[in-house]
Parts: structure tokens; sequence; C-alpha cells
């Protein structure tokens, strides 16, 4: 501290605005105004009545904000009769199934990988470091053939089971309980604590940023996929909330359209802000952690 | 299935490890092993999902890179600039912002932090609502609106139906959304750098900041900038599929918006070759590897 006014090393963290940090700034406020302009103008764009949709020149700002867009999105059913709510509540059930499962499947794996002694542990932890680097996209045909003959196709659980192997998700939260001291779990063993028991009471509390971290990465994940209902679902009374905007977009050309679309980009949004927002220090928090070797 | 679990003499650790480890690890075989050698196997068959594969051998590699036109033509060189472009660019970007950020105050950060994060929880269908009304071909659209306005172009651009604007709008987009988590974890690296190391670094004689990027803040968080790198390359090669997304046709006007996952797309669930889809899909994993191992070399400890 006592060199404080002379130091001009890089200063990380600093406790308030000095004079020296508005560089950063001319380089930052740019791009975050790029960044935060479509987001702005989808808000706006969700409550904008259909004169001024279509104004030309074109407004980015609402001038007399209406709900239209949206009592106009509940009403209308799909082409086969399907309600928007119903797309809405598949998307809510099956992101709150995935998230929880993914939670416990991906810590529970993780105390393993983490604590636990066995065989083949480094293989599976290196197993799950090469599949960071899996691209989705790059297995949709054999993971359609699988999911077919599970007889999975048309069914609930097409949602969720797919979604319950996150490599990231696994990584992140077993780097996390690395720093757990073993000391802590070796007390616990000889009261007499089971694995289970140790993994409830004393892992779980402690680790409860990576979790926040993981419900993070798998609400994103699931809340907009829209490929899972276009690929393994026939029956529309099945698919997501993602797949039904994704057919109001590709119906652009219906004059309608647009301002529900933009409504219903904002009720695919709205969800991942407030979660973000509510979670943000403790996934920086999981975040320090996240190093690879 | 599932082979991998040793089943022999379990001792007693083992058994209790595999009651932990067998719900995730089931997830990950059935969803990601099993189905990455699949691909590898039903890329040298034909299969059209009536018939059982029938193996052909390398017919579909050769073809791949003898006389599809459009994967040599347009898919390759794409991916290539898309990749190149949107990788590295938003890598390093991502890094500086971090950089830049972490000398910060705290409420300051985070709240910027925040703005240049949100666009990347924006993925797919929503990232193209947005897009698609700013580059609007018609009069109406933003863009056109804006450039009209300033007399730049006399009538309306096709944006998105122009061979020779698309690509360009998807490597924009796609660098828009592409501060995501490896950018949080950059940011949570360069805030964790030990900050004596800077003012020891100082009182060495240390003349500026570029020297103290490359001296002390990169390697003191080198787990985390690969970890970033892996996460960006992923993001990249995920987010092919914008092309289609923001023209509304696969195959992209002209093949020009073609990246290797729209062309699997088109061949496996639109043209019903699933051997051939498979192959290209074996070529996709091959480019991730080979790129990753970039940064592996580049910040890894030991080779992956």
């Amino acid at each position: 501290m006592r060199r404080t006014s002379s130091f001009q090393g890089t200063k990380i963290n600093p406790q308030k605005f000095h004079r020296s940090q508005i560089k950063f700034l001319l380089f930052i406020l740019p791009i975050a105004t790029f960044m935060v302009l479509p987001i702005i103008y989808i808000f706006n764009h969700a409550f904008k009545p259909m004169d001024e949709l279509f104004a030309f020149p074109p407004r980015f700002f609402v001038i007399r904000p209406t709900f239209a867009n949206f009592s106009d999105l509940f009403e209308v059913a799909s082409a086969t009769g399907i309600p928007m709510s119903r797309y809405l509540f598949n998307s809510i059930v099956i992101t709150l199934v995935v998230v929880i499962l993914s939670i416990l499947v991906s810590s529970m794996s993780g105390y393993a990988l983490s604590k636990l002694k066995f065989r083949m542990k480094s293989t599976l932890m290196t197993m799950n470091n090469i599949a960071l680097m899996f691209v989705g996209a790059s297995v949709i045909i054999p993971r359609y053939l699988i999911i077919e003959s599970l007889g999975l196709i048309d069914s609930f659980w097409v949602h969720v089971l797919p979604g319950l192997a996150v490599p990231v998700g696994l990584f992140l939260i077993k780097q996390f309980i690395d720093q757990i001291p073993d000391e802590l779990l070796d007390a616990a063993k000889i009261d007499g604590a089971t694995h289970f028991q140790i993994y409830l009471k004393i892992i779980m509390p402690l680790i409860k940023p990576a979790i926040a971290t993981i419900a993070i990465v798998s609400f994103q994940a699931i809340w907009n996929n829209a490929e899972t209902s276009v690929i393994y679902i026939n029956r529309e009374s099945l698919k997501t909330f993602a797949f039904y905007m994704s057919t109001l977009t590709t119906a652009t050309n219906v004059v309608a359209g647009q301002g529900m679309a933009a409504a219903a980009a904002l009720i695919m949004f709205l969800p991942n802000l407030i979660i973000f927002i509510m979670l943000q220090s403790k996934v920086m928090n999981t975040m320090a952690h996240s190093g690879l070797k | 299935m599932n082979k991998a679990i040793p089943l022999p003499k379990i001792k007693r650790s083992d058994r209790e490890a595999i009651i932990f480890l067998l719900p995730y690890f089931l997830a990950f075989m059935l969803f990601i092993t099993i189905p990455v050698v699949m691909g590898i196997l039903l890329s040298v068959t034909y299969f059209n999902l009536l018939q059982p594969p029938r193996f052909i051998g390398f017919s579909n590699y050769i073809y791949l890179f003898t006389s599809d036109d459009a994967f040599m033509r347009s898919v390759i060189p794409n991916t290539l600039q898309f990749v190149v472009i949107v990788g590295p660019v938003g890598y390093m970007l991502g890094f500086l912002l971090a950089w830049m950020l972490a000398q910060l105050p705290s409420k300051l950060r985070t709240v910027l932090a925040l703005v240049i994060f949100s666009p990347s929880m924006t993925a797919g269908v929503t990232m193209a609502v947005m897009w698609r009304v700013i580059f609007s071909g018609d009069e109406g659209g933003y863009l056109n609106a804006v450039l009209l306005n300033m007399a730049l172009i006399e009538q309306p651009v096709q944006w998105l139906q122009n061979p020779n604007f698309l690509l360009t709008i998807m490597i924009i987009v796609t660098l828009w959304g592409s501060m995501g988590i490896g950018f949080l974890a950059m940011l949570a690296g360069v805030l964790n750098v030990n900050q004596e190391l800077y003012e020891a670094a100082y009182v060495d004689g240390m003349k500026n900041k570029v020297q103290e990027i490359f001296y002390i803040t990169i390697p003191s968080m080198k787990p985390q900038m690969l970890f970033g790198a892996v996460m960006s390359l992923v993001a990249t090669f995920n987010a092919g599929a914008i092309g289609v997304q923001l023209s509304g046709q696969n195959p992209t006007p002209q093949n020009a918006g073609q990246l290797i996952v729209t062309h699997i797309e088109d061949y496996g669930f639109i043209r019903y070759d699933m051997g051939y889809a498979a192959a290209i899909a074996v070529i996709l994993l091959l480019m991730v590897y080979l790129f990753s191992r970039v940064a592996f070399k580049l910040f890894g400890d030991r080779d992956a």
C-alpha cells in the first residue's frame, strides 16, 4: 500500500474509480453498446403496436407500448391446434427436471472422481476432459439411431436424458470439489459417516457455487433447445417453446408474426437473464477453479 | 451395452464408486461415446435408414474430397474462414475484455460483464429472431433504413439472401454471442492472478502492460486460458447452424453460408444419406481435435 501513488503496474480489482481506468472504458463501452443494442431492441420490439412494428422509417424505441403481441401470442394456437401455453408448460417442466437431475448426476460423479479411490478413475476423467471438445452436431445421426432403438422417439425422456451428460458441468464441479480438504472428509469418516452421508451432508452444502453454475449451464442448453423437438418429437403436444418460436420466425412473411416472434424471444431471453443475475457471484466463484491443465 | 463397466471381482470401494458414477456415465456412454464410435463405423457404409447399412469402404470419404462440389468449394472454405475468424478473434477479444474489466471497480465491472455476457444467453433461435429484423431485406430493416437514410444505398439490400454478405453477417452475429462461459472463466482467471507478482515485476523493472500481459497475466492463468480456448472452439463449431437460421434455408443461398454442421444436416435429415453424413461428421470431429491440439500446445502443461 505504501507505494500506491507511484505504483504503475497493473492494479487488479481496484477499490474505486480512477482516471487511469478511462482508457479501458473507451475500449469496453463501444463493444458493450454493440452487445446490448439487439437486446434493447428486442425489449422495445416486443411491446410495439402493429403500426410501429411496420413503420417507415423504422423506429428503434417504442412510443406507445402495448401488451398486444403477448396476448396475440397466448391466444393464437399453432396450426395443429396446440395453444402456446402448452409449449411453454412443456419447456418449464422439461427444464426443471433436467436442471435438477443434472445437478444430481454431475455432483455425484464429481464427488466420486474427486474424492473416492477406484480403478479407472483417471481414464474416466480423461474421457470427460476429451469430451469437453465434443461438438454435439457431429453425432446427430448415430444419436438418432440410438434414441430410436431405445424407443425414446416421441417420449418425454428424449428431452431429458441426453441433457444429463454435460462434460463441462462435470468438469467444473469436479474441479470445485478438489478444493475441499480431504481432512474434512476423513473426520467425518472417523465419525462413521458413509460416502453417501458425506456427499449429502458435507459436499453438497460446500459446493453451492458450482451447483449454481451447473444449473445455469444446463438451463441455457435445455431452455434454448429447439432441435430435440424437431428431430425426435412428432407429437405436437410434446414440443417445446423454443421450437414454437422457431416456427414463428420461419413464418416471417406472416405480417403479424414479427411482433409475436419478438414477444416470444423476450420470453425466451428473460429467464436466462434473471437466473444469471441471481447467481452471477456464485458463477464467478466457480470459474476461478475452471482451469484446464 | 455398457461393457465399459468392469464386472469381474469388484472391490468394495469400486462398488461404491460405481453407484456414484453410474447415472452420469450411463448418459455419457449412451449419448456421447457410443454415438462417436457408431458415427465412425457408419461413415464407411451406405445407409438410408430403410435398408441395413452396407459396407462400402472409404467411398464416402473419397466422394467427399473428390466429387462433392459444395463441400470443397463452399463448405470447407466457409468453415475455415468462419472458425479462424470467430475462434481466435472472439477469444482474444474475450481475453482483452476480461483483462480490462478486471482493472475496473467491482460494481462497474459486474454490470459491464453482464452486458457483455448476455448475448451468449440468446443461443440459436432467439439470436436469429433478433438479427433477422436488423438485417431484414425490405426497407423496414434497421440496417437498410439507416443506410437509405444516409443515402449510402439507393434501394434495400437483401442482406440475408445475398451470398456476398451472408457469411460476414454470420461471423458478426456469432462473435456477438461468443462471450460465454469461457469469457467468464478468463475474467475469473485475471482477477485471481496474485497482485504481488505485478508489484514484484514492477520493482524488477517491468516497463509496460504488454510485458505484464505476456510475462505475468497469461502465464499465471494458463489453465483458464486453455479452458477458455476449448470453450470458444466448441462454441464456434456448434454455432454452425446460424446461417440456416438467419437465411431460413438449408442449403443456404448458393451455399454462401454453408458450414460443415449444416452440410451434415443437409445430407442426414434432408437427403437421408446417413453414411455420408456420418463421414462429414468424422471430418468435423477431426477438425475440432486438430484445432484444440493447437490450444493445448499453447497453454497446456502436457499433451492431451
